[in-house]
């Protein structure tokens, strides 16, 4: 890891309180996390840790928060395309085809957009689809799309709000791949919100291990395999354990049930 | 490696056609055309029997015959042309308005609070009750009628507009944010192509109020256009040049529904639904 870097985003001490009537939910408690260019860090931990909520802090679409979020020194106040987001649902267009999709308010007959749409139409895969419409494609090429639509404004850093969640196991391994590919050779800060451990483990350079309730990090854990990384690998498994324990560590804190 | 092998193996798996290839549609002309053919045939023995009235029912030979002699003597182009100028100068403003109004009304809860209780109310006047106003304000010009049509288009223009502003997913509104769509974006290239299911059904309705408008502002005083067409013949007992007027009348609004449907064909072909 490179530490000597200076933090592209940096999170520090950010608080959401979720208020319902009466009762308040600490829903992220005074949470601080950066993370460096080319970095890969992967959020995990149980439902309503607040992880999901922190990843649309960061994009600026929830704003009412305590603390700060910076990308490059400039504080975090509304969307924008320097910061990709990748919603769990692919929420592509279904009124455009492909390449329109990826394009969305840009012009393809511009030959800058059209040369750019292109090479990531090949960086995702999709050639031979770009006038397909999305009910025309599977769930897990619409979601390629939904990541060429957001590379294709270069963002700074790209948030995934569990994208493979509701894609098959084959189909989500296809990609993890596919986006371990696009990281290496885009080199974009990826933020990734997920619930499957081996999904952390296999991508990311950290992974962060999230407490619910207040919503804080409970653990950060470095991933130092080499990449391409074998699920298989005794390493691998090692690591998995450990970002397994955290995990259960957080989760015995609550009382459970009671009846 | 893996990953292309897979990627190459889903794609071929299913072949994407862009352009579903399309033939004109016999069958389903045919089809649609059994029921009209075999009245038309009925009433036409019926009248050549004497089985019914020539003067009072007339025959299809008859109306045929009326249609050309109308042609020929230039009468009927000329009310057609009257009444479609009307009818489309109505339905431009009538339907323009709806569009615009529901769009900021669908878009705005603050305007829909302010607007939509008032024009539901209007909604709810029968148009036949308005028209005498109409005509003590307006006179018996042209300018009261295009505003009786244009009051008749505009509402179904307006609801289904509205409706279609309420039915895009919300889900899309954020991915508009995160892609930093402005005011205008946002209207033009998420929630105008998101409601045209329902604007374009919003014309279909709007187009035959306006057809059907123009008959009741022309029936009621006009001294052009195919409603005093049909007025004035049956105050000779002329059936033929009546059913003349219907069946234009018919014609045009077939005629008009039809493109506006292959408009539907052609801007929806994104939807994923039932075809029957």
């Amino acid at each position: 890891m490179t530490t000597t870097t200076k933090a592209l985003l940096e999170i520090d001490n950010v608080s959401k309180i979720f208020r319902n009537g009466a009762s308040t939910t600490h829903v992220l408690d005074r949470l601080s996390l950066n993370a460096t260019e080319g970095d890969f860090v992967t959020v995990i931990g149980p439902s309503g840790c607040g992880k999901s909520t922190l990843l649309k802090i960061i994009a600026g679409l929830d704003t009412d928060y305590v603390g700060s979020v910076n990308i490059e020194n400039r504080k975090v106040d509304r969307p924008s395309q320097e910061k990709g987001f990748i919603f769990q649902e692919h929420r592509l267009f279904p009124w455009l085809n492909v390449e329109s999709n990826i394009a969305a308010d840009l012009s393809l007959s511009k030959p800058e957009v059209r040369e750019r749409v292109n090479e990531l139409i090949k960086l995702v895969k999709l050639e031979g689809f770009e006038k397909a419409y999305p009910r025309q494609i599977s769930g897990g090429m619409s979601q390629r799309v939904a990541i060429a639509r957001a590379l294709l404004r270069k963002p700074k850093v790209l948030l995934l709000d569990e994208p493979f969640g509701a894609l098959d196991a084959f189909t989500r391994a296809h990609l993890q791949e596919a986006l371990l590919e696009i990281w290496q050779t885009n080199r974009t800060t990826m933020v990734l919100v997920t619930h499957d451990i081996d999904e952390a483990v296999f991508l990311s350079s950290r992974v962060v291990v999230m407490d619910a309730k207040p919503g804080r990090i409970k653990s950060v854990i470095p991933i130092d395999l080499p990449y391409p990384r074998k699920r298989t690998g005794t390493a691998f498994q090692d690591l998995r354990t450990h970002v397994l324990r955290s995990l259960e560590h957080s989760e015995t804190e609550e009382p459970s049930y009671t009846i | 490696m893996t990953t292309t092998v897979a990627v190459r193996s889903e794609q071929a798996a299913k072949p994407i056609t862009d352009r579903p290839k399309r033939t004109f549609p016999w069958k389903s002309v045919i089809r649609g055309a059994i029921i009209p053919a075999a009245i038309i045939a009925i009433w036409q023995i019926l009248s050549s029997n004497g089985a019914i009235s020539e003067t009072l029912y007339s025959s299809p030979w008859n109306i045929l015959k009326e249609y050309y002699e109308l042609t020929k003597t230039g009468e009927l182009p000329h009310h057609l042309r009257i009444s479609l100028v009307r009818a489309s100068l109505g339905f431009l403003f009538g339907g323009g308005a709806g569009l615009l109004i529901g769009l900021l009304v669908g878009m705005s809860r603050p305007v829909e609070e302010v607007v939509n209780p008032t024009v539901q109310m209007l909604r709810t006047i029968p148009l036949l009750a308005i028209t005498p106003l109409f005509i003590m304000w307006f006179g018996f010009g042209e300018l009261s009628k295009v505003l009786l049509i244009s009051l008749g288009a505009f509402f179904p223009m307006y609801v289904n507009t509205f409706l279609g502003v309420r039915n895009v997913d919300a889900k899309l509104f954020d991915v508009g944010r995160v892609l930093e769509f402005n005011w205008w974006k946002r209207t033009t290239r998420l929630v105008l192509p998101a409601a045209l299911p329902n604007i374009l059904l919003g014309t279909r309705l709007s187009l035959s109020i306006a057809w059907l408008c123009l008959v009741v502002a022309e029936l009621l005083g006009a001294e052009s256009g195919v409603g005093y067409m049909i007025q004035d013949a049956r105050s000779f007992v002329q059936t033929d040049v009546v059913f003349v007027g219907i069946t234009i009348f018919a014609i045009v609004g077939k005629l008009s529904d039809s493109i506006v449907r292959v408009l539907e064909q052609r801007l929806l072909r994104w939807q994923d639904s039932f075809k029957g």
